[in-house]
């Protein structure tokens, strides 16, 4: 029996946040599923559009950026700017054709490791129902 | 090494007298002392090319062309640069990539072969056709109008603009959502490969809609299309023009009707345009048929223009802004009101100039000025 496609997902998670709530699911031992590489970021501002681009260029299949929830930034409001930032990605992976499906954005507080593990685990459903992303060259 | 050998023989570099009229004309060398055309020649002639490719300031170069039309021994100094960015690519250099590098990125994205959907800006009242003669390039538009957002620019309106100007004409283009970058900058860093991926992959995007004719509003696809695809790649198999051709024709023969603007405007010669495709009268024909309008000249125009200060997204420094701002101060001392440009990208460095300095000028792309009067 052939196995599962299995996506290969990018996380970025703020340090303040989302990575401490990523850290919290698997203390919890919440189960969520392994798809995610999960890299720490200062802010999620500091995830550029460059940042997301580049993942899908090198064969990531979603792209999942976490930070803080709107008004609880660490740096006040990095997070709004994440969010301009992603909404201008999206539209730049959709006029690539990537598709802005492949990305999304949420905000997952130090406390909720079992949103982090939702979180994730609804990305994964979404990311293996798009299927992969195929880097065929012109 | 061998490959400069052959470089310095095909861009001619051995006839260089040293006069330095290249150094003496560059805009970048004007407030950059370290970047000289004329030295970077002369080390090529003494087999310096590790020197040339380790360079930082090669890709300092605006490839503007200035250099190479004023030189009396006809190096073709454009071509050097191309050639030695070329073989410093390959020894893994690059130039400062601007905006964090999301252009060039979103240029090599466009290498694989996503379903684009590029085509969803046209809005419903103008008209464009699956099949026919024209095809119109839209170029990096829809990806500036994303990415300088912020800049105020709006570059996707000119290419709405562009397609009502086309329907009153009576043209019906093609628009083709399988269009993809047209390779210019990419080529001008060195990527050669990518450029030949994608110059092949539009000319067959060309040859499958059948069109005979393309129509660029965007100075660089003209050139890399007309020019650099027969060149690097082969032919397109479809004639290039360029939109203000078709616009001073159309007002030649009656077709299209401008409405009176009183204002004082003056142009910018994008490099592309100008001294490297000899385009200069079109723009400036179309801008003075509109009546009460004002074309008041700068004090280096048509082939003496200065260029926008960046080219390709590589290398914008303080040395950029003050080639930008000093041709912005030139253009407010005509007592102009707004500069009118045919590059998108013009009016991109010059916005971004103009904020951040306390010069105030509008600066209008030639087809959103047309626009206004149609």
């Amino acid at each position: 029996m052939m196995s599962e496609y299995e996506p290969r997902i990018i996380c970025f998670a703020c340090n303040w946040c989302s990575y401490p709530g990523a850290d919290l699911a698997g203390v919890s031992r919440i189960q969520y599923p392994p798809n995610a590489r999960i890299i720490r970021t200062m802010c999620s501002a500091r995830v550029s559009p460059v940042f997301v681009l580049r993942a899908f260029q090198q064969g990531a299949d979603g792209v999942l950026v976490t930070g803080c929830h709107i008004g609880d930034c660490h740096y006040i409001s990095g997070n709004e700017r994440a969010e301009e930032n992603m909404k201008r990605t999206a539209e730049i992976l959709d006029l690539l054709g990537i598709g802005k499906d492949r990305l999304r954005l949420e905000w997952v507080s130090a406390g909720e490791g079992g949103r982090f593990a939702e979180v994730m685990t609804s990305f994964v459903q979404q990311i293996k129902k798009l299927g992969k992303l195929k880097l065929k060259e012109i | 090494m061998k490959v400069f050998e052959e470089i310095v023989q095909q861009t001619k570099a051995y006839y260089c007298i040293d006069c330095g009229i290249c150094t003496g004309s560059c805009p970048v060398a004007r407030v950059n002392p370290r970047f000289s055309p004329r030295l970077n020649v002369e080390k090529s002639l003494l087999q310096l090319e590790g020197e040339i490719v380790e360079d930082r300031e090669l890709w300092s170069c605006l490839t503007c062309g200035t250099c190479s039309y004023r030189c009396p021994s006809l190096v073709d100094y454009q071509s050097f640069v191309l050639s030695s960015r070329i073989e410093a690519r390959k020894a893994g250099r690059e130039g400062m990539l601007t905006h964090d590098g999301v252009l060039k990125l979103m240029m090599e994205l466009q290498t694989f072969a996503f379903p684009q959907t590029r085509t969803g800006w046209i809005p419903k009242e103008v008209k464009t056709s699956a099949k026919g003669e024209y095809l119109y390039w839209v170029g990096c538009l829809p990806h500036f109008d994303v990415i300088f957002k912020d800049y105020g620019t709006h570059s996707l309106q000119s290419a709405v603009n562009a397609l009502r100007i086309l329907n009153r004409l009576g043209i019906t283009p093609v628009v083709s959502p399988e269009e993809r970058c047209c390779g210019h900058d990419l080529l001008w860093n060195g990527d050669i490969e990518s450029f030949r991926k994608l110059a092949r992959y539009n000319i067959g995007m060309l040859k499958k809609y059948g069109v005979s004719k393309v129509i660029c509003s965007c100075p660089e696809g003209y050139r890399t299309l007309k020019v650099e695809y027969p060149k690097l790649v082969g032919d397109t198999g479809v004639e290039v023009i360029h939109i203000s051709q078709l616009i001073a024709q159309g007002i030649k023969e009656g077709k299209l009707f401008l409405n009176p603007l009183e204002q004082k405007v003056t142009y910018q010669d994008p490099c592309r345009l100008g001294r490297l495709s000899g385009i200069y009268d079109e723009p400036r024909e179309v801008i003075r048929h509109i009546p009460g309008l004002q074309l008041l000249e700068m004090e280096r125009n048509r082939v003496d223009a200065i260029c926008c200060g960046t080219t390709g997204w590589v290398n914008c420094t303080s040395c950029s802004k003050q080639i930008q701002t000093d041709r912005l101060k030139e253009a407010i001392s005509t007592g102009a009101q707004t500069i009118i440009t045919a590059c998108p990208k013009c009016k991109i460095h010059f916005q971004c100039a103009l904020i951040n300095s306390d010069l105030s000028i509008e600066i209008k792309d030639m087809l959103d000025l047309i626009g206004e009067v149609i």
